[in-house]
């Protein structure tokens, strides 16, 4: 396991540096500079900004100073946020978006994966028609939609929740959290059914139960650790996501996370911030995918990943 | 055998040959019967009738604001049947016209992403070997990119140009159809079928026409019915953020953006539009599972 977890990580440093090169790349050939203003600077004064913050020099020359200045895992100065290194704004904005990505992953396992299982079991009947609409609704109804309706509903219409802004009370909480799970519950619902479907078809569970096993342990000790499978790897790249802070929910309920800084950062063309949450995105998504290769052989035991025979 | 009795042979060959129903003809009669994607097909097609027709119909323009009525509830009386927004343009008109924005970036980005996915991965599923492994390595490492930043990113530094969304949604949508080609083919070219085609010589162009496309088809019509609605939603959530469709065009996620500004004030505005989305992607998820079920015989039970 050692191994393979030790070759995953090396395989992850070409991939982020591919990633790292073209987001540079990409925000450097765009119009317009970080210091563009209505009022156009005096010469001099640009040129000492673009001294100071090395803008002055070839591109290449550039991107070398900042692949070495990440490598200490410095993000650098933001460009627009002045006094404000990027390490700062991230380490700023990150626990709450990881705060509000968190609960709502767990809230929407927690009631995805049992509406799933449960609509399984009654399959083509009344109540997985109606399960499944449901959940077909929460996948069709985009959360910048969701939450107006909520914020009209629980804030203005009842009264009963703030409508925006943030501390880390549960009452802020509620909504965005609730807009963020919504999608999540359905899309593990469905999965969690169309899997545990074809799990309930297989031989091994028609075998349990020729056995004479009670189906309680048959559904949740042999049906339910396979039909997990599915869910997992959507999990991956969804809490890397999730955790990075959604654009639309952190607008909406003017919430201070990551995911806000990004569009920002990439209107401002604030060069440092816009590398730095797509970094931390890049970083999140290849560890998520490899915590998700792990999970996949802890639940299914016929995955060894350091077996030479099987990987050979 | 010379030519006529020939001839004779295949015409009373022909008449014995009771016409099979093709996989295609036989899907869509098990299509037919799934209510819900039956639903689902009147609503897109009226959704579609209703997007190009109706603004012709209305005597209210998208652009042009009634100095009359700013922010008016909808009402038989003014005739705005949506009401206004808040610059007094008619509802109606705007979310059809917004409607024609979202479909038609739905369409041609799909399409864009269907045709790069097709051909990448029909090569590399074709060829295999060593190309193959090299393509599919390189739709891992691409998998492993944060594609919505590319996007928004794209949307910041080129302006908001619509061909610039088809191009960029399209690009980030192929790879799951590069892959789902790719090990379609791959599993296809193997198969006892297109073996029997080969020995009874039929040549590589053939056996392309006849047996891998239509057999790919299936898996295709369905991803594109579920490729769709995404696109939609990318797009519309491009324009929530203001990255989207610029003014005075406008599309479903632009309209919803300004509806919920006047949430308190005028809540008709966000109302229409973001049924009309939802119904729409409702219904577009509806069809894709209902042509899952249909065209997958796996399932057939």
């Amino acid at each position: 396991m050692l191994n393979y977890s030790l070759k995953r990580l090396a395989s992850a440093i070409p991939t982020l540096l591919l990633l790292i090169t073209f987001a540079f790349f990409l925000i450097r050939i765009a119009p317009g500079g970080p210091f563009d203003a209505e009022r156009a600077l005096p010469p001099e004064i640009e040129a000492n900004l673009a001294a100071k913050y090395h803008l002055d020099e070839p591109l290449v020359f550039q991107y070398a100073r900042y692949l070495w200045q990440i490598a200490r895992l410095d993000f650098g100065p933001s460009f627009h946020y002045l006094d404000w290194t990027v390490n700062d704004l991230i380490a700023q904005g990150a626990p709450v978006s990881f705060t509000l990505g968190a609960i709502a992953l767990v809230l929407a396992l927690l009631i995805g994966i049992p509406i799933g299982a449960w609509a399984a079991l009654r399959q083509n009947r009344p109540a997985d028609y109606a399960a499944m609409s449901v959940a077909m609704i929460g996948i069709s109804i985009p959360n910048f939609v969701v939450a107006p309706l909520l914020i009209l509903l629980f804030a203005i219409t009842l009264g009963w929740l703030p409508a925006g802004g943030w501390e880390f009370t549960p009452s802020r909480m509620v909504l965005p959290v609730i807009t963020l799970a919504l999608p999540m519950i359905a899309y593990i619902a469905r999965i969690t059914r169309a899997s545990m479907i074809e799990v309930l078809h297989s031989s091994f569970i028609r075998t349990a139960r020729a056995k004479g096993m009670p189906e309680k342990t048959v559904l949740l000790d042999h049906a339910l650790k396979p039909a997990l499978l599915p869910v997992i790897s959507y999990l991956g790249p969804a809490a890397a996501a999730i955790l990075t802070g959604s654009v639309v929910v952190e607008r909406i309920f003017t919430i201070p996370g990551i995911g806000s800084y990004f569009v920002q950062g990439a209107l401002n063309r604030d060069y440092t911030l816009v590398m730095g949450v797509v970094i931390l995105y890049g970083i999140l998504i290849i560890l998520f995918n490899f915590l998700v290769d792990l999970l996949y052989a802890w639940l299914d035991p016929r995955i060894r990943y350091d077996d030479p025979e099987v990987a050979s | 055998m010379n030519e006529t009795s020939r001839d004779a042979f295949d015409q009373a060959l022909d008449t014995r040959i009771i016409r099979g129903r093709s996989l295609y003809v036989d899907a869509w009669h098990r299509l037919l019967k799934n209510r819900a994607a039956v639903a689902a097909l009147f609503v897109l097609g009226l959704m579609v009738a209703l997007v190009i027709i109706g603004p012709m119909l209305s005597q209210w323009d998208h652009e042009i604001p009634d100095w009359d009525n700013y922010s008016t509830p909808p009402s038989l009386e003014t005739g705005h049947l949506f009401g206004t927004d808040a610059l007094g343009r008619d509802l109606f008109v705007r979310t059809l016209v917004g409607g024609q924005i979202s479909l038609l970036v739905g369409l041609v980005a799909t399409l864009v992403s269907l045709i790069i996915g097709i051909s990448y991965g029909a090569v590399a599923g074709y060829f295999g070997g060593r190309v193959d492994n090299l393509m599919m390595r390189a739709v891992d490492a691409i998998y492993a990119m944060p594609f919505m930043f590319f996007v928004i990113l794209l949307m910041v530094i080129f302006g908001r140009n619509i061909f610039l969304i088809f191009v960029a949604i399209g690009a980030i949508n192929w790879l799951d159809m590069a892959r789902i080609v790719r090990g379609q083919t791959l599993s296809l070219k193997n198969k006892d079928f297109v073996e029997a085609a080969r020995a009874c010589g039929a040549t590589e162009m053939q056996i392309i026409r006849r047996h891998i496309v239509p057999n790919l088809l299936g898996v295709v019509i369905v991803y594109v019915t579920l490729t769709i609605p995404q696109v939609i939603l990318v797009e519309s959530f491009l324009s929530f953020l203001g990255l989207g469709v610029q003014e005075p065009l406008t599309s479903w996620g632009a309209l919803v953006n300004e509806g919920a500004q006047e949430l308190e004030t005028a809540p008709w505005s966000l109302f229409f539009p973001a049924g009309f989305l939802a119904a729409t992607l409702f219904a577009f998820n509806f069809l894709g599972d209902g042509l899952r079920d249909a065209l997958d015989p796996k399932d057939r039970l």
